[in-house]
C-alpha cells in the first residue's frame, strides 16, 4: 500500500520562533531537474522589520555574554549539525542535484568552518586588540567590541557552506544577525535555524528570512536600526545602491563575493563587523 | 477645561436611579443592567481589530494618536528633571519633525504638578485649543487605600498646584465588597474638591482598575457608577496591575457611555491606560471609538490614551512614513 506523503512547509526564523511570512506568501523551491521540491516562506519588508527588532532585543545579551561562553555555544551548534547531517546531506543532493559524495563533502566543510569560527571567539581579540604603548604611566588596551546588528545577504549559489561561512563570523564577535538565504537553495538555511532554536543560541540572535534578496535586502540597507551590512551574496543584486542606502545610517559594508571561494574563512570576516575601544588604566597606585 | 457641575450630575444620578445613592438603591440599580455576553464582546473587540488602515489613513491615525495621548510618567523615582523632560517631549515629541502634534497631557504624580505647570509655561492649557494639560494622579494612587480625609486632601492639594485633570482610583475593595454607596460618595466627594476657588472645577478621571474586578459585569456596573457619581472620564486602569487596559474592556466602557449619552445626552469620555505599546494596537483602539460611540468622541476632551512607551512606538512610525525607510530606537528619547 502506498503512503501519502507529508511535505514539510519552511518557514522563517524570527525572534526564536517559525512564524509564516507575515504576508501569507510562499513559493515554490524545485529540484535541479525542475520538479517541485518544497513551499517556502516568502518574507516582506514587515518580516525584515520583526527579524531587526528581534536582533536588536538580542545583542544585549548575546554580546555580554563572555567570550568563552560564546565558544562553547558556536561549538555546541557544531555537533547538532554533526548528528543531523544525514538531513542535510539529502536536502542539499535534492536541493542542488548534487552526488551524495558532493553533498556530504559540503557538509563537512560547513561543520568544519563552523568550528573554525567557535574556536576564534575565546581568541580573536587577543589577535586584534592591543595594549598600546603611551606617554604616561597607564595601560592603554584596544579590544574590538561588537558592531550591533548586522544584515546579511548569504552567497545565493549554495545551500549550506556560504550560509554558514556569512552567518558564523558575524556570531562569533557577539553581534546579532537578520541573514537572508539562498533564493534558490533555502532549505538548509531552515534546518540550520532549527539546529539554532534547539541549541545554546538565545532567541533574536539569529534571524533567517526565505523568499527575494532583491525585494527585501534594500529595506535592510536603509534600516536605521541595522548597524551592518553584509552584501556577500548580493552579487546579482544593485549592490551599488544598497551600498549608498547603508551609508545614510553609516553601516560597515562588506561588498559582494564571488566565485567558489566566497566568504572563505578569514579572521577579517570577524573583525570586519567589530569596532575598537579603547580604555586608558592607571598602571599603579603607589 | 471644565468638567460638569457637581449638582447637575447628582440631580441626574437622582433622576436615572430614582432615590438616594444609597448601597440598597445603587445594588438594585447596578444588578438589573443586564450581563456582559462576554464572548460577544471578545468576539466584537477582535473583529474591530482586524481593520486594515494604510497609507493616509493610517497616517492621519498616527498624528490623531499623538494628540490624544496623556504622556505619563508615575513611578517613584520621578524626579523634577524628569518631569522637565517630559514635558519638553511632550511638547515637541519628534524635533526632527517639527509638524508632529503635541500630545493631549502629561500625566503625573500630584507633588510633580508644580513643575509640569512651570515647565509648560504658555504652552499649558485646554488640548482642545492645541495646548497641553496637566492631569495628575490622586487619590492615595495607585491603590485607593487610606482615608476619604486624605483622598480629599490629595485632590485639593493637586488642583491648588494647577492640575487641570485628576486621574483618581475607586476603592475596589468597597466595590467588590457591595459598598456600592461609597464609592458613590467618594468620587462625588473628589468631584467636589476638584473645584477651584473661581468656580471652574478639574476635569475628573475615575479610574475603575478593571484588572482587580475580575468579570465584565463588574466592569459594566462600575462604569455605570463611576458616571452617575459624576465622573468626566471612566479609566481602564492604574497601570500598575497586570491586565491593564485590554480592547474588550474598552469597548465595553465605551458600550456603557454610548448608552448613557442616549439616555442623557451628556457625553463622559475613556481613557484605555496601561499595556498599550504598539501603533497597531493603539489604531484598533480608534476604530472602536469611531464604530462604538462615533467619530466625534476622537478628540481630547472625550477620548485618551495613557501611554508613555506608546508615543515612541507612534513616532518610529511616522518617521517611516515620512523618510520611507524604517527607523530605530537610537531616533527616539530613552523615556
Amino acid at each position: 500500500m502506498s503512503r501519502l506523503a507529508v511535505p514539510k512547509t519552511y518557514k522563517l526564523y524570527i525572534g526564536g520562533a517559525f512564524p509564516r511570512s507575515e504576508s501569507g506568501r510562499t513559493y515554490e523551491v524545485l529540484r535541479a531537474d525542475g520538479a517541485f521540491l518544497a513551499n517556502v516562506a516568502k518574507a516582506s519588508r514587515k518580516d525584515a522589520r520583526d527579524a531587526v527588532v528581534a536582533a536588536r532585543g538580542a545583542v544585549s545579551g548575546w554580546s555580554g555574554a563572555t567570550s568563552y561562553n560564546r565558544g562553547q555555544v558556536l561549538y555546541r551548534i557544531a555537533e547538532l549539525l554533526e548528528g543531523r547531517r544525514a538531513q542535510f546531506v539529502a536536502e542539499i543532493e535534492e536541493a542542488e542535484g548534487a552526488s551524495r559524495a558532493v553533498a556530504s563533502a559540503q557538509v563537512d566543510e560547513a561543520i568544519d568552518r563552523w568550528v573554525w569560527y567557535a574556536g576564534w571567539a575565546d581568541k580573536f581579540a587577543q589577535v586584534t586588540g592591543n595594549a598600546n604603548p603611551v606617554a604616561g604611566p597607564y595601560f592603554n588596551i584596544s579590544v574590538p567590541e561588537p558592531t550591533g546588528v548586522v544584515a546579511i545577504i548569504a552567497p545565493q549559489d549554495s545551500s549550506l557552506v556560504g550560509f554558514v561561512s556569512a552567518l558564523a563570523p558575524a556570531l562569533v564577535a557577539g553581534n546579532s544577525a537578520v541573514i537572508v538565504a539562498s533564493e534558490r537553495y533555502p532549505l538548509s538555511a531552515i534546518s540550520l535555524a532549527e539546529v539554532l532554536a534547539t541549541s545554546d543560541v538565545p532567541g533574536g540572535v539569529v534571524n533567517v528570512l526565505t523568499g527575494s534578496p532583491a525585494e527585501i535586502a534594500p529595506w535592510l540597507a536603509s534600516h536605521s536600526d541595522v548597524n551592518a551590512l553584509d552584501l556577500v551574496g548580493a552579487g546579482d543584486l544593485d549592490w551599488v545602491s544598497l551600498e549608498i542606502d547603508a551609508a545614510d545610517t553609516l553601516k560597515r559594508v562588506l561588498r559582494p563575493e564571488g566565485g567558489a571561494d566566497a566568504a572563505a574563512p578569514t579572521l577579517g570576516r570577524i573583525t570586519a563587523f567589530t569596532e575598537t575601544k579603547t580604555v586608558w588604566h592607571t598602571k599603579s597606585l603607589k | 477645561m471644565s468638567g460638569t457641575s457637581l449638582v447637575t450630575a447628582r440631580e441626574r444620578a437622582l433622576a436615572v436611579l430614582g432615590g438616594e445613592p444609597d448601597d440598597q438603591t445603587l445594588g438594585r440599580y447596578l444588578h438589573g443592567i443586564p450581563g456582559v455576553d462576554a464572548v460577544g464582546l471578545e468576539q466584537r473587540a477582535a473583529g474591530l481589530g482586524t481593520r486594515s488602515i494604510k497609507t493616509s489613513s493610517k497616517k492621519w491615525a498616527l498624528d490623531k494618536i499623538i494628540s490624544l495621548v496623556d504622556l505619563t510618567t508615575l513611578e517613584g523615582a520621578d524626579t523634577p528633571g524628569k518631569v522637565r523632560s517630559l514635558v519638553a517631549k511632550a511638547m515637541n515629541p519628534d524635533p526632527a519633525d517639527p509638524s508632529t502634534p503635541r500630545v493631549a497631557a502629561v500625566c503625573v504624580y500630584g507633588d510633580m504638578v508644580p513643575f509640569a505647570v512651570d515647565a509648560l509655561g504658555g504652552a499649558h492649557g485646554d488640548p482642545d485649543d492645541g495646548l497641553i494639560s496637566v492631569a495628575a494622579v490622586a487619590t492615595a494612587f495607585p491603590s485607593g487605600r487610606s482615608s476619604l480625609e486624605i483622598k480629599l486632601a490629595d485632590t485639593a492639594e493637586a488642583v491648588a498646584a494647577g492640575a487641570d485633570e485628576i486621574d483618581m482610583v475607586i476603592d475596589r475593595g468597597a466595590f467588590l465588597a457591595g459598598r456600592y454607596g461609597q464609592v458613590f460618595d467618594q468620587i462625588s466627594a473628589v468631584k467636589d474638591a476638584c473645584r477651584r476657588a473661581d468656580g471652574t472645577s478639574a476635569s475628573l478621571k475615575v479610574i475603575l482598575e478593571t484588572g482587580e474586578l475580575v468579570t465584565y459585569d463588574n466592569v459594566r456596573r462600575a462604569s455605570w457608577l463611576s458616571i452617575l457619581a459624576g465622573g468626566d472620564f471612566i479609566k481602564t486602569s492604574t497601570g500598575k496591575v497586570s491586565p491593564a487596559a485590554t480592547l474588550p474592556v474598552t469597548l465595553l466602557m465605551l458600550e456603557v457611555v454610548r448608552d448613557w449619552h442616549l439616555a442623557t445626552g451628556h457625553k463622559v469620555g475613556v481613557k484605555p491606560a496601561g499595556g498599550i505599546r504598539a501603533s497597531k494596537d493603539a489604531i484598533k483602539y480608534l476604530v472602536t471609538v469611531a464604530e462604538t460611540v462615533g467619530e466625534d468622541w476622537l478628540v481630547p476632551h472625550l477620548f485618551r490614551f495613557g501611554a508613555s512607551s506608546l508615543l515612541n512606538d507612534v513616532l518610529l512610525q511616522r518617521q517611516k512614513m515620512t523618510t520611507g525607510h524604517y527607523s530605530g530606537p537610537d531616533y527616539v528619547t530613552i523615556d
